[in-house]
């Protein structure tokens, strides 16, 4: 049997339940043993502008995207103009009926920029500018189409229950939608009844409403259409599986690490991680009485940093969520941190910047402000995750490097994880461990906080701590924490804190360091959420028989240069591929390694990279027929 | 043993100008903790920055310097994480009303127990002079180029607005009734707030130390003249006792009042006073039982380094 690889789509007006559609159809297919691999684009807005959900359904290991959709599902005109061209020949759009006289005109959220091209395109078509325009170019391409009435499912479903309300009730429209294509392709019911029930559990009316349209749409999908050539069977489930959101990895990681205080600011796409801690801030522990995360919101990010250090100082591991904006706000105090040897996590999920930038998208465009944004010479870590998976395991890392180096770490995260939902292997608490370093929990006799030592960091006490009085300033200071302008005590205050960064890179692991996934004579380089995308491409050039190498680098900073130099030794060309619009990992990497990139493939539309482009710019590389810098821009 | 007063003092030079009301605050502070006999390791004191941001290098306890105008957010989150600690914050008025006034209304409506004290002096000392929040509007200090274009904070009228639920005022130079104050705004359980007056001997050549005793209306009345006076030597009762709307109304609108009075006759004491507010922790325990029992700084979260939290509930709601 040839393995299954199947795209679907879902689109509607925000607010219209095209994320619990597309949480409908990725449980049912999670369940019946597929992995996973969906995103979710939306703009910033409450109501009514347009979002969608893209899943991408497959018997094997999955990590992004791809170009092509095999089935598209659209219960408002929009979705059908910004994504039938996205439909491959021999794909198939499910679409309202009632919309085909819609003209692009008459969608006010079609925004110009859009509406030119997409009149471009039909005008050299020679098609007019409406849902049926639209579907004749789809159809022509060898797209099924599969009109259904969502009004007259309504009516008639009103009339099959005798329940007249059930005639107006458009928010069903997402369920019906899902619904249809999972008769269109063959999927078992009872699993689509089952995901339904667990998503509306708390109101078992609306549950028992929507299965009776579940149930009627998937019976009218399956018995009209039978000409859709792709079908999911159950396949063997793996028992260990688990379906998880963006940012749960960060969250159930702070959970087990022992993170007890989260304080933040609500800004997209960071504050889902808050709002789950809280969700769950009573926390069960092992043969003890229940534990507790307290989590505030406070009145912007430089307070949420603060309360953060304030609570780090007591000794309680603590850490903060936010984007771009907020993570610039913060940047003072990280310094504060740095010079007082506090430890604190940041998980920064970034966004395309600059400033408020495209506040709802994706972006890698905050690295050189990690590594670089707050005055002053002081040592930090910053760390970076490639999926989901990743995330759990590398946040319990952060807090022990936080804690053994007495440093602030910046976690780095991103848009594209954060709206992704996948399938994982259940995360596994036992494989984090906890190491406080040189943290107190007794002290007799002269204290010094900042007492020099061998390997420049200083045994810590923590407020309210028997014997263990200690002080602190942001100004320059002597062992106990009091300022001085001592020029001596100065150069030694500054060699003992910054000679952490060396000590980080001899002594965290090589592989938590960087992530080999073979080397080649082309070799990429990346960081963060590309990890995805790139491995599913080089799957890809791997079945033409072209090996491509992959150097993920986890720690940006300090940057471990020596091995990232030794590693590419024989490396013919260097590929740097990232979210970002300059290259950022490139020029960390050309100012560490003193090499040049050979080429860049960037995205900075702020939409995640597929697989398929990062395939499609590889070969153009190894074909020698691509630019020095190739820039993606799929998707809307 | 009895801790005593000289326990609370540490040994770092002081470099404050001669003069300078901060001392005052700082003997103050030292007398109030040694008078409630608070364990020096059970107190932390969180300063901002500026003159005043020193003081808990003055005071042998925990002492956190933090950043101009954070210094509640870092307290706060000390004393979200240890409950059982006592927390003091100190900063200038700049620090506080000015580039922190954000976080002064947002600690009000919080009302977490603990104190702030802002060193009130009506300019920014340690660059020079230039005009606070609280100098008002057409003054000129002696450093100023020009008279003040912005007119004043008012700091009690402020805190009682944000939801401060204990609101005093004292002058520095009068250090027993400082210390009365502190020790009351200590024990009040909820989030307390003193603005203390202080001259500033090198900068504020109008709000001296002879201005506040009267020296200037002295001519014109061989009595008391000392601007300064103290409401609980009149008749003004600033306690919430009932929380019925109408004694709430009437002891925040009194205390607004009252705040405005200066000129020759300014008003220390407690202005307002509120414990029918929640405090933060209550607001806590309502969600979280155990939380002063077993509060972040106190839990074990692993044992022989594994972790102790259990999330099997949570991962298996996620199974597919």
């Amino acid at each position: 049997m040839s393995s299954i690889d199947f795209s679907w789509l879902i689109g509607g007006p925000q607010g219209s339940g095209v994320e619990s559609g597309a949480n409908v159809f990725s449980k049912v297919c999670a369940g019946l043993g597929y992995q996973i691999f969906g995103k979710r684009e939306f703009h910033s807005n409450i109501k009514g502008d347009h979002s969608y959900f893209t899943v991408r359904v497959s018997d094997k290991l999955i990590h992004s995207n791809v170009n092509d959709v095999n089935l598209m599902i659209s219960f408002d005109a929009e979705t059908i103009f910004r994504h039938y061209d996205e439909v491959m020949s021999g794909g198939g759009i499910i679409y309202d009926s009632d919309l085909e006289k819609i003209t692009t005109d008459s969608v006010r959220t079609l925004d110009n920029y859009f509406k030119e091209r997409l009149h471009q395109e039909l005008e050299s078509k020679n098609k007019p500018f409406t849902i049926e325009g639209i579907l004749e170019v789809a159809k022509e391409k060898g797209v099924n189409l599969y009109p259904v009435s969502f009004k007259s499912i309504l009516a008639s479903l009103a009339e099959d229950t005798e329940n007249p309300r059930l005639k107006g009730m458009v928010r069903m429209f997402n369920v019906i939608g899902v619904s249809l294509s999972l008769g269109l392709i063959k999927m078992p019911s009872d699993s689509l009844l089952q995901s339904i029930d667990s998503i509306f559990s708390k109101k078992p009316q609306i549950a028992e409403i929507n299965k009776q349209a579940a149930n009627y749409s998937y019976n009218y999908a399956a018995s009209k259409f039978t000409n859709f050539s792709f079908t999911l069977p159950g396949i063997q489930k793996q028992s260990d599986t688990i379906l998880v959101q963006g940012h749960q990895g960060t969250s159930l990681g702070k959970m087990v690490s022992g993170c007890r205080f989260q304080s933040y600011y609500p800004i997209t796409p960071a504050s889902d991680e808050s709002v789950f801690l809280e969700s769950n801030e009573i926390l069960e522990v092992h043969d003890d009485r229940p534990g507790s995360t307290i989590v505030i919101q406070t009145e912007d990010e430089i307070s949420a940093i603060g309360m953060m250090i304030g609570s780090a100082l007591t000794g309680t591991r603590s850490s903060t969520s936010t984007s771009g904006p907020g993570f610039a706000l913060m940047a003072e105090a990280i310094g504060w941190s740095g010079m007082n040897e506090v430890p604190i996590v940041l998980t920064v999920y970034q966004r395309s910047g600059p400033s408020t930038g495209l506040p709802t998208r994706h972006g890698q465009d905050d690295l050189l402000f990690a590594v670089a944004g707050s005055f002053g010479d002081f040592p930090k870590i910053v760390y970076a995750s490639g999926d989901i998976e990743e995330s759990f395991y590398d946040t319990g890392n952060c807090f022990n490097y936080s804690d053994v180096y007495q440093v602030p770490v910046i976690h780095m995260m991103d848009k594209f994880l954060s709206s992704s939902v996948v399938t994982c292997k259940r995360f596994d608490p036992q494989k984090i461990t906890i190491n406080r370093g040189k943290l107190l929990d007794k002290i007799e006799g002269e204290y010094k906080r900042f007492a020099f030592t061998d390997d420049g960091i200083s045994p810590r006490s923590r407020l309210g701590l028997d014997n263990g009085i200690f002080w602190n300033t942001g100004d320059e200071s002597d062992e106990f924490g009091h300022i001085t302008e001592d020029p001596q005590m100065r150069i030694k205050m500054m060699d003992k804190r910054m000679s952490k960064l060396d000590l980080i890179l001899k002594q965290v692991p090589e592989n938590e360091q960087i992530v080999s996934y073979g080397v080649y004579d082309y070799t990429i380089i990346s960081w963060g959420s590309t990890k995805g995308p790139i491995l599913d491409a080089l799957e890809m050039l791997k079945k033409e028989g072209i090996d491509i190498g992959f150097i993920q680098i986890k720690l940006l900073h300090p940057f471990p240069e020596e091995i990232v130099k030794s590693i590419l030794k024989n490396v013919k060309t260097v590929i740097d591929i990232e979210a970002n619009h300059s290259g950022q990992l490139g020029k960390i990497f050309k100012q560490n390694v003193t090499r040049e990139i050979d080429y860049f493939i960037l995205k900075y539309s702020g939409r995640g990279m597929t697989s398929t482009e990062i395939y499609d710019s590889l070969k153009k590389i190894i074909e020698n027929k691509a630019n020095k810098r190739e820039v993606l821009d799929h998707g809307s | 043993m009895a801790l005593k007063l000289s326990d609370y003092k540490t040994t770092v030079h002081n470099d404050w100008c001669p003069g300078c009301g901060d001392f005052g605050i700082v003997n103050a502070l030292q007398m109030a903790l040694a008078e409630m006999g608070i364990e020096r390791d059970k107190a932390t004191i969180f300063s901002g920055i500026g003159c005043s941001g020193k003081t808990s290098h003055f005071i042998n306890t925990y002492g956190i310097h933090t950043l101009h105008g954070r210094v509640l957010t870092f307290a706060q989150g000390g004393k979200l994480a240890n409950p059982e600690m006592t927390v003091l914050a100190v900063g200038g008025d700049g620090d506080g009303l000015g580039i922190g006034a954000g976080h002064f209304v947002a600690a009000g409506r919080r009302n977490i127990d603990m104190t702030y004290i802002i060193f009130d002096n009506g300019v920014y000392g340690l660059t020079k002079g230039q005009a606070s929040p609280t100098l008002r509007l057409g003054e000129k200090t002696k450093s100023l180029p020009s008279p003040n274009t912005n007119y004043n904070v008012n700091p009690i009228g402020l805190a009682v607005a944000s939801g401060f639920t204990f609101v005093a005022r004292a002058y520095s130079y009068d250090v027993r009734h400082l210390k009365d104050l502190i020790v009351q705004a200590v024990k009040h359980k909820g989030l307390s707030f003193l603005d203390v007056l202080q001259p500033c001997p090198t900068y504020n050549d109008l709000n001296t130390r002879d201005w506040y005793a009267g020296e200037d209306l002295a001519k014109e009345s061989l009595e008391r003249h000392s601007r300064i006076y103290k409401l609980e030597d009149t008749h003004f009762d600033p306690v919430v006792h009932y929380a019925d709307e109408k004694e709430l109304d009437e002891k925040l609108a009194q205390a607004l009042i009252k705040s405005l009075e200066w000129g020759n006759k300014i008003p220390t004491g407690i202005f307002y006073k509120n414990e029918t507010i929640s405090p933060f922790t209550t607001r806590l325990t309502d969600k979280i039982p155990n939380y002063l029992e077993n509060p972040p700084a106190k839990q074990n979260i692993s044992k022989d380094g594994i972790p102790t939290t259990d999330i099997s509930k949570i991962l298996d709601s996620l199974k597919v």
